[in-house]
């Protein structure tokens, strides 16, 4: 639910047709973003997450508290667990509060949960960009029946119902290394939406004189998918991307939220969020402040994506 | 027209079956014994082993896989002699947890989820539609940029965090909504209808977020090509210009979508049932999850699939029914 | 007195001037070729004429149509002229027409909108009576068929039949015959110029190739960067080209006698 198959087509779909002459699209497009506020606001958060996530265990050196660290003076045991202090106990001891009950400082907790996302999120827009590429590249390149058989197989994919069934999945799985099999289900999952709008540009550049011209003299099939059709997708595969991370975050803490995903103790934001739920009318900044830096961090994540394609594609929408 | 449809149907089956089939196998190689979650802790290996016999668990993969086609379509009966439980089509399998046939379990709950998805269609429906629309008449403008933003708020907050959130501010602090719980509609419509607010409202903003993006996109789009040039130098009036030339091309993309979007719902929305508990399809999966109770996962999975798959066939001749390019392509 | 008179027409987006103090005349009956290649502000100047400028566009300089400014008139009275006194021919009749209704409905759309009290049967009728007149055959039966179901060629004597439908006294037509095959190019300028005969409409032939101008118009304007590079007779301009700019658009021309008979030979016009 935190990433429809609308958001993504709608996403892809104005791409379709626009292919982007081979020049070097990274340049111009740090260029066209270094010149936006906007874009500059949300390269700036999600670089702070993704030091927060490299440097976690410096940063809780200096905050003071561990994020598995227990601190009943920080709580009111008579109270059922409520955080001391005005905002779920936010105080210069702990700068974001702490849990109930348990009194674990929110803060250090949402420095780690920053690598579960981080890393989840990455990896998996890792694997399926290259599972995305390969396959589309395959399809569009060589068509007939290879083309059918991806084809199926993406189709059948996109017809399954993904959430439910990688939660089952996740569920029914033994929850040691959790994080690679979330990456690696979110990716089964997730590659047949880049790899139609790769097959796709595929089939339209085969087409195109350059191609016909190097494969007339002589250049081998394989050596021209990566020398000629490669570099004239690169910005379609940039804008997917960008828009792929903040889905998969949102994926993975859905997963965490429902409890499928990172285990605990090892905090994530969706699992806090979790955690939070039976305290939302007592404790409100216990969900409050996980929530603030997911969607943050999502919303960063989509702005710079809509910036990229139109740094890329300047016509489409 | 009947070739293609055939060709659908039967694409669709294929499809259903394959996803059954993937979906069974996945579950009968990870899901712990059932005989053994039977048997419960006072268990000798005699009686795990009888209850296995009895229940055809120690039957092969794809013995046992026909069973559960052939209770899909024919029904089945769970064990033998007086403890027989006969669970008629379409058999989605039999919970030994709770003890009740799967199908039950859904049907039961399935009305409840269908409310949620259709009152949050209508929402995000016309919010998307108005939102795009009123962002595509003032592009570039303070309305514009304003709705976009909105947009992309709706769309970065997860809908968890945002049941939450306006729980906490409608429910606990203004107290302008009950405190959700489940009361038939029969008893205090009025109560139930209320109930539903913050559910409906939390499941469509993420949708209407999009559908106003796409909305707006397909509306500028259309605006832009020629046939609506034509439409204006034949000097038809700016009324008709829009809803003849612009809206109908515009907008029938998003009737599609949303049929997808729908029928996806209809499988049940887990997030949103879970935090308010809406005893739907969706609430009945994470509990499911929770106890491992792993037929009735298995069953949702199928279900969500199977509304999936027909929904798409459905949108599909919809969709062949207003674009007339398609239909021509059909009969062909 | 003329039909249509231009008179210092300019368009500017901002500080680009895409058309630059712009005149000529059109009697009634008469027939004028603006002749230039892209961007030399020709399709503009047509828009112009319609009161179809893109937003951002300023217009200045006088458009008298039947001593009407329509440069100065207020959208509802130009909607009234548009479309009914005016019509006008798009180059890719495919793109130009809506895949989502019938040409029938299409065609009739501009004659319903002009005409109170018109049925729908009435239109229809219309419409039947206008695709007979571009030569549709089975009018009556593809009356009722779909942009898609027609070939090019079919698809512009569509929109040409939708031009006519209210018998304009004056059609634009902007590289009507561009996105067409050679063969059905010359049908189509056949059909354009016999259409003028038949109705004594007026027509401004928009157009990049002098082949075509030298089919259907008497007088050429010759246009460049949104300047007027040379104004004449059709023959005048192809017997005896004063600037350059034309000499040079003739030579890119293929010399029109080399081409299929069909093609009448030079300044031949109607």
């Amino acid at each position: 639910m935190s990433i429809s198959s609308t958001e993504l087509e709608a996403a892809g779909a104005p791409d379709n047709g626009a292919l982007v002459a081979a020049t070097d699209p990274r340049r111009s497009v740090w260029h066209v973003l270094l010149r936006d506020p906007s874009a500059i606001a949300c390269l700036v958060y999600i670089g702070i997450v993704v030091l927060m996530a490299i440097f976690a265990p410096l940063i809780v050196k200096v905050s003071g508290w561990g994020p598995y660290d227990f601190d009943q003076t920080a709580i009111d045991p008579n109270l059922g667990g409520i955080p001391l202090g005005s905002f779920g106990g936010i105080s210069a001891d702990h700068w974001l509060g702490v849990e109930p009950q348990s009194g674990r400082d929110i803060f250090a907790r949402i420095v780690y949960g920053a690598r579960a996302s981080m890393l989840i999120a990455v990896g998996a827009t890792a694997l399926t960009t290259v599972l995305g590429v390969v396959f589309g590249l395959l399809a569009g390149y060589f068509g007939g029946r290879t083309d059918m058989v991806i084809s199926r197989l993406m189709e059948f994919l996109m017809a399954f119902p993904a959430l439910i069934f990688m939660i089952a999945v996740l569920s029914a799985l033994p929850a040691d290394n959790r994080q690679y099999l979330l990456v690696l289900v979110i990716s089964v999952f997730g590659w047949p939406y880049l790899a139609r709008i790769v097959r796709a540009q595929t089939m339209s550049l085969k087409q195109r004189e350059f191609v016909e011209a190097a494969l007339a003299s002589g250049a081998s099939r394989t050596r021209l998918v990566f020398t000629e059709i490669l570099p004239n997708l690169r910005s379609t595969i940039l804008v997917m991307v960008t828009l792929a991370v903040p889905g998969y975050i949102g994926t993975e803490a859905g997963l965490s939220f429902l409890g499928v995903g990172v285990v605990p103790p090892t905090p994530s934001w969706g699992q806090m969020i979790s955690s939070s739920v039976g305290w939302y009318s007592v404790v409100p900044t216990y969900f409050l402040v996980p929530g603030t830096f997911l969607a943050l961090l999502v919303l960063s994540f989509m702005v710079l994506g809509d910036r990229v394609r139109s740094a890329v594609d300047p016509g489409g929408r | 027209m009947t070739r293609y449809l055939v060709n659908r149907v039967l694409g669709m089956l294929l499809v259903l079956f394959l996803v059954a089939l993937f979906t069974y196998m996945v579950f009968f190689l990870l899901s712990p014994d059932p005989a053994v979650q039977i048997c419960g802790k006072t268990c000798t290996p005699e009686r795990i082993d009888q209850i296995r016999a009895n229940l055809g668990l120690d039957d092969p993969f794809p013995v046992q896989f026909l069973h559960f086609l052939e209770g899909l379509f024919l029904g089945r009966d769970y064990g033998t002699g007086a403890s027989a439980v006969h669970c008629s089509a379409p058999c989605l399998g039999y919970s030994f947890q709770s003890a009740q046939v799967v199908t039950d379990m859904i049907v039961q709950r399935l009305p409840v989820t269908a409310v949620v998805a259709i009152g949050a269609a209508v929402l995000w429906l016309l919010a998307g539609v108005i939102g795009g629309l009123l962002s595509a008449v003032r592009e570039g403008r303070f309305t514009d940029r304003f709705i976009t933003a909105l947009t992309l708020g709706g769309m970065s907050v997860p809908n968890y965090v945002l049941a939450l959130a306006l729980q906490y501010v409608f429910v606990v602090q203004l107290q302008w909504l009950p405190f959700p719980q489940a009361v038939p509609f029969a008893d205090d419509p009025g109560q139930w209808f209320l109930n539903f607010i913050l559910p409906w409202t939390v499941l469509a903003i993420g949708y209407a977020s999009s559908y106003t993006r796409l909305t707006r996109a397909n509306v500028i789009d259309t605006l832009s090509e020629n046939f609506v040039r034509t439409a204006r130098a034949k000097g038809l009036r700016p009324h008709l210009v829009w809803r003849r030339h612009a809206l109908r091309p515009a907008l029938t993309p998003i009737v599609t979508i949303a049929g997808m979007d729908f029928a996806g719902l209809l499988g049940g929305a887990l997030i949103t049932e879970t935090v308010f508990g809406i005893n739907g399809v969706g609430k009945l999966a994470a509990d499911s999850i929770t106890k491992n109770d792993q037929p009735v996962i298995m069953a949702v999975t199928l279900l969500a699939a199977f509304f999936v798959v027909v929904g798409n066939m459905v949108v599909d001749l919809l969709y062949s029914a207003i674009d007339p390019r398609v239909r021509a392509g059909a009969t062909t | 007195m003329s039909l249509l008179r231009v008179n210092d027409l300019t368009v500017k987006f901002g500080d680009v001037t895409v058309v630059d103090g712009l005149g000529f005349e059109l009697p009634k009956g008469g027939s004028l070729g603006i002749v230039g290649e892209s961007g030399s502000g020709k399709s503009m100047t047509s828009l112009a004429v319609m009161g179809l400028l893109p937003k951002g566009a300023l217009c200045t300089g006088e458009i008298s149509f039947d001593g009407i400014d329509l440069n100065t008139l207020s959208e509802r009275r130009m909607r009234e002229i548009r479309g009914d006194r005016i019509a006008m021919i798009f180059q890719d009749p495919l793109s130009s027409l809506n895949p989502y209704y019938t040409v029938g409905t299409q065609i009739a759309e501009a004659y319903r909108s002009h005409r109170s009290g018109v049925s729908r049967r009435a239109a229809r009728q219309v419409a039947i009576e206008a695709m007979e007149r571009v030569h549709i055959k089975e009018a009556g039966r593809r009356v009722d068929d779909y942009p898609h179901q027609f070939s090019g060629g079919m698809r512009q004597r569509v929109m040409i039949a939708m031009a006519l439908s209210t018998e304009p006294e004056l059609i634009i037509a902007d590289e009507p015959t561009t996105a067409l095959d050679v063969t059905v190019q010359a049908q189509i300028l056949d059909l354009l110029a016999e259409v003028r005969r038949d109705t004594g409409a007026a027509l401004i032939m928009i157009t990049h190739d002098l082949a075509v101008v030298s089919e259907v118009a008497d007088t050429v304007v010759v246009m460049r960067y949104g300047d007027v590079v040379e104004t004449g007779s059709t023959e005048q301009i192809f017997s005896d080209p004063r600037h350059p700019y034309t000499q040079a658009l003739l030579d890119a021309v293929p010399r029109i006698d080399d081409e299929i008979g069909d093609l009448r030979t030079l300044g031949g016009g109607s």
